[in-house]
């Protein structure tokens, strides 16, 4: 019997998970013991990291995306669909396209983060983010025609895509308007949800020094309630309210609705065993990267190492061997902290974070990775 | 043990910091005035987490339960 295997998402961890499976299945894949299949609603794979690039003019959406199949190995079945609905109990999936049900014996769920901004009220007409791509061409726009006045950086969705991306940003922005002369003109203005600049204490410890130099205000316990795009202020549910010439937020985030439906978790997040990424409420069903609910950060080196293990344990599986691969929680991420200047940081369930001293090495390491970055989601690297 | 009924409870056990403190903010942020949101949490950092936001955002903490493996933190929102 062909054993299939179901991944849904190409972003990071689908893509390298497929990848991942089709080289270690290779002798179950050419008995035709093994089946893989990867869906996506886009034929496209699309790397987020590249958007925090667009404002500043150094990178175009393009850059980050290519053709799932130019990166996925060719012994992976790849169907653009959209699924609708996940019954864990009959193991099947229903999907946008076709008539057809897809069954699978074993399924992991790489779905990932959608914004949603709508949950407050006058972002989507007053806000502008570089978490999406029009978003950031948007905003590359918005940031070349501020010559003077307020630039508020917000966060409001937690947890979000990449953590560290608020603080670059508010780095990366003072360095830019700092080069063109305009820094003494615009003031920045960063606000947080809770009482430190960053969820990780450690890294919160580190930044906070940094924005005292660089002049960045701050504003903590700012969870915004409403934005007036005629006023152009922000108000929080802690009765602040901000006045703005350009406003920047990090959304809310939520999962996709189908993973509630199915019993999976609250929010779109699947609730798993942080170690093992299995489903608590479902036999065979694996989730990894945002989609997994483990508390680390939503980052794509997550993804990366969470792939790697959920490789393991279905190849353990498929073969009849206890499975033992475990992730612990490791994550690893490049700051930037100006235009040319950035720190790194690895850590993981146990150890904490200690972010290393900028430099540009270390900003130039990261411009590096994003390159080789089609070598990890070809499952390379 | 306190006589308190919530309107919603939400079981933050098992999340890190500063995840509980959202998962309140979230549960604040959609309810109504007078509704009383029980927070769930193992997390050490909770305790001084909670108070000081309820404090800083004017919601009142009403009551603390120290259970055997996590507290109980009984927030109304303002």
């Amino acid at each position: 019997m062909t054993e299939h295997v179901v991944i849904v998402g190409g972003g990071t961890g689908g893509s390298v998970l497929a990848n991942d499976l089709a080289d270690r299945l290779e002798p179950e894949l050419d008995a035709g013991d093994v089946r893989i299949t990867l869906i996506n609603d886009d034929a496209d794979h699309v790397y987020k990291p590249v958007w925090l690039y667009v404002p500043f003019g150094q990178r175009e959406p393009d850059n980050g995306r290519r053709p799932l199949e130019d990166l996925v190995d060719d012994r992976v079945d790849i169907r653009i669909d959209r699924v609708t609905e996940i019954d864990t109990d009959a193991k099947r999936l229903e999907s946008m396209e076709g008539n057809d049900v897809i069954e699978y014996d074993y399924l992991v769920l790489a779905t990932g983060s959608t914004l949603v901004p709508e949950e407050i009220p006058g972002l989507v007409d007053g806000g502008h983010d570089y978490y999406s791509e029009s978003g950031a061409v948007d905003l590359r726009d918005e940031l070349l025609s501020l010559t003077e006045g307020r630039l508020v950086l917000s966060v409001i969705g937690t947890p979000h895509m990449c953590p560290a991306a608020p603080l670059e940003f508010v780095f990366m922005a003072d360095d830019w308007l700092r080069e063109r002369g305009l820094r003494e003109e615009i003031d920045i203005t960063y606000t947080y949800p809770i009482q430190r600049v960053h969820g990780n204490p450690h890294i919160a410890e580190w930044a906070r020094p940094i924005m005292e130099e660089r002049d960045i205000q701050v504003e903590t316990f700012f969870n915004a309630e409403a934005v007036d795009p005629e006023a152009e202020t922000i108000t929080s549910m802690e009765g602040t309210e901000l006045d703005y010439d350009l406003l920047v937020t990090i959304p809310p985030h939520a999962g996709v609705d189908l993973i509630a439906a199915a019993g999976l978790g609250d929010d779109g997040w699947v609730d798993v065993d942080k170690h093992t990424l299995e489903a608590e409420a479902a036999e065979n069903v694996y989730a990894l990267g945002d989609t997994a609910d483990t508390g680390v950060p939503n980052a794509g080196s997550v993804a990366h190492y969470q792939a790697g293990v959920v490789g393991q344990r279905l190849a353990s599986e498929i073969r009849d061997r206890p499975a033992t691969a475990t992730y612990d929680g490791k994550t690893l991420c490049f700051i930037e902290t100006g235009m040319d200047a950035a720190s790194f940081v690895e850590f993981d369930y146990e150890t904490p974070p200690s972010p290393a001293p900028p430099s540009e090495k270390l900003h130039w390491s990261k411009l590096a990775y994003n390159e080789t970055y089609w070598l990890t989601a070809r499952g390379l690297l | 043990m306190t006589d308190i009924e919530p309107d919603e409870t939400v079981d933050a056990r098992g999340a890190a910091c500063p995840g509980p403190l959202m998962d309140l903010i979230g549960a604040i942020r959609s309810a109504d005035s007078g509704e009383v949101i029980r927070l769930l949490s193992d997390n050490e950092q909770s305790l001084s987490d909670v108070p000081e936001w309820a404090e800083e955002a004017g919601n009142e903490l009403r009551a603390v339960e120290e259970l055997d493996d996590h507290r109980e933190f009984y927030v109304e929102k303002a």
